[in-house]
């Protein structure tokens, strides 16, 4: 749907940047799509290269088939319309109501203007807003500004959506009810997304695909699912990281706190779930086959495509023949397994 | 009420006439020299922001000859932008004096400045609501009407204030090219016979004049921001 090849974009100035270095990468139809990295990695330049907001100096730009880069300045605009896209900031026009908003991109496009009205309506139920309409923006609240961005994004049918930073302005909650929302369009609409956020957590539950931006270049790319299992890259390591409360377990040895000091017979372990790692019940298994105890110090497991994922910090005390059958155990189960601390056998 | 009047007023009451042809004057120089510079100086004001550097069409080379002339007649005194004139008034209007021969100095002398009132309105509307109409497909003429003449009504309409209240100031001069106007008439009929009443009169019907200028900007300005 969307194929970026061998971008370059170089900002001149005092001292020149560059935003983006050689980056290629092809966005699926139906999929969403996400781009993560730090501060200044190059993200927003990235996206707004793909509606050409951002023209890059060198690389070509094709979305559903059509080369952007080779447009004239009329034909653009009317490909711009066929792509939505959603800020940080909204951007809504204030001097104008939630409605006439969503109606800003259908005007001068050919439709009546009862056939404009009604889409609009139409659009704002969807995005459960109906009863705002006649509000201006500076009336709403942030969630409701975004969905009435992206109303106005939908207003023409686009098939692709662009979201810079569309969570980041947003409390938690609210950023999951518009990260809903996009999963809902992504399905019903079959509307390809592509995502810009710094937050891991935003990826983790709306994005099929990701590309971990450093520097202007994209550094690791692949399914959610594969990045958040099996991180290649040291950045990548971080984001992921930073997604669980596992490293904890690193701070609070240092600290010595008192669960992490080891009674004899016992044995601090990491278990991390990786894909085909069994989703039944090991825990209580191995407690009840081998002979130990388990107490769970950390954990942070979640459901990505139907699959576990995520990993715990135990602490197993018992026989010391039992702990290691155990350990085989979980290998066995595809469980990884990782001894951070072992006391004397008891 | 008549006698009161003559009273505070004898010699504004002596020839009434005089007093409102004066305001009459002020009135209509203002009007038409108002008009003429609102749109000049709107079509200044918006090709600078969208030559400016990183505007919508820009073109940092007419940016840069523009910006340079709205600053260098902005530097002339209005008397001398008068005498300067002289020959493009009366090519222009096919005279040099009288009420047509004030309008072109002061439309010279004012639409400069209401030009920057306009570029620093426009300049304050969110860079991010131009970015959204151009990724929804608006072509440069309608990011010009459908964004920046709408998100900036309101503070167009205050520049537009302060400028026609200048401009007031300037038709105070318009005595020099006998335009008359309520400056001719105060120093004319005031100044020079020492009859502080007729002053007084005048200072009241400028003040008159202002005051009704503000309140329809402020209303504009007011129905134009939500
Ligand atoms: N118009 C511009 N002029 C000059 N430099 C720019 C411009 N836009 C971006 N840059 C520079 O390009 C680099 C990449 O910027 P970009 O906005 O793409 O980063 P980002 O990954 O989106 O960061 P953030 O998460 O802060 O939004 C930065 O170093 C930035 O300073
Ligand atoms: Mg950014």
């Amino acid at each position: 749907m969307i194929e970026l090849e061998h971008l370059s974009k170089t900002f001149a100035g005092k001292d020149s940047v560059h935003a983006l270095r050689d980056v290629s990468l092809t966005v699926q139809k139906g999929e969403i799509y996400g781009v993560i990295g730090y501060s200044g990695a190059g993200k927003s330049t990235l996206i707004r290269c793909i509606n050409l907001l951002e023209r890059p100096d060198t690389g070509t730009v094709r979305v559903d088939g059509v080369e952007l880069t080779s447009l004239s300045a009329s034909a653009l605009n009317r490909e711009r319309r066929k792509i939505g896209m959603i800020f940080q900031q909204f951007n809504l026009f204030a001097t104008r109501t939630v409605l006439d908003n969503v109606a800003y991109p259908l005007r001068f496009s050919g439709m009546s203007r009862k056939a404009i009205r009604e889409k609009a309506e139409a659009l704002l139920k969807y995005v459960e807003l109906s009863d705002k309409r006649d509000a201006y923006p500076s009336q709403l609240s942030g969630g409701q500004k975004q969905r009435v961005a992206i109303a106005r994004a939908l207003a023409c049918d686009p098939k692709v959506l662009l979201c810079d930073e569309a969570t980041s302005a947003l409390d938690p909650q609210t950023t999951a009810s518009i990260l809903q929302l996009i999963r809902r369009l992504n399905r019903e609409m079959g509307i390809t997304v592509v995502m810009i956020t710094h937050q891991m957590q935003v990826v983790k539950e709306a994005c099929h695909r990701v590309a971990v931006m450093e520097n202007g270049r994209v550094v690791e790319e692949g399914d959610v699912f594969s990045i958040f299992a099996h991180p290649r890259q040291e950045i990548t390591r971080t984001f992921v990281d930073s997604t669980t409360n596992l490293n904890k377990v690193e701070d609070l040895l240092e600290e010595g706190a008192e669960i992490t000091r080891l009674k004899p017979g016992e044995m601090l372990v990491r278990l991390s779930y990786q894909r085909g790692s069994a989703a039944e019940a090991i825990v209580s298994t191995v407690s009840r086959n081998f002979g130990v105890d388990v107490n769970i110090l950390l954990g942070s497991l979640e459901l990505i495509e139907g699959a576990l994922l995520g990993g715990l910090v135990v602490v197993f005390s018992g026989q010391r023949q039992g702990i290691e059958s155990a350990l085989n155990y979980f290998r066995e189960k595809n469980v990884g397994v990782e001894v951070i601390a072992d006391a004397d056998p008891a | 009420m008549q006698t009161l009047l003559e009273q505070i007023f004898p010699n504004v009451m002596a020839s009434p006439d005089k007093f409102w042809e004066s305001v009459w004057a002020t009135v209509v120089m203002t009007a038409w020299a108002g008009a003429l510079m609102f749109v000049i100086g709107l079509c200044l004001g918006l090709l600078m922001v969208v030559l400016k550097p990183g505007g919508i069409l820009a073109c940092p080379l007419a940016y840069q000859v523009l910006d340079k002339a709205v600053n260098l007649i902005r530097s002339i005194p209005f008397v001398i932008l008068i005498a300067l004139l002289m020959y493009v008034t009366k090519a222009i209007m096919g005279t040099r004096i009288g009420i047509r021969g004030v309008i072109v100095p002061l439309v010279v002398g004012s639409a400069p400045f209401f030009s920057r009132q306009v570029e620093a309105a426009l300049s304050d509307i969110p860079a991010g609501l131009i970015e959204a109409a151009k990724a929804m497909g608006s072509s440069p003429l309608g990011i010009i009407f459908r964004v920046y003449l709408k998100e900036g009504a309101a503070a167009i309409a205050r520049g537009t204030t302060i400028t026609l209240i200048s401009l007031i100031g300037l038709t105070a001069m318009a005595g020099y090219v006998g335009a008359g106007g309520l400056g001719d008439y105060s120093i004319t009929y005031g100044y020079n016979y020492n009859r502080m009443d007729i002053v007084w009169a005048s200072v009241i019907a400028i003040v008159a004049l202002v005051c009704l200028i503000q309140m329809i900007g402020t209303l504009v300005a007011k129905k134009n921001t939500h």
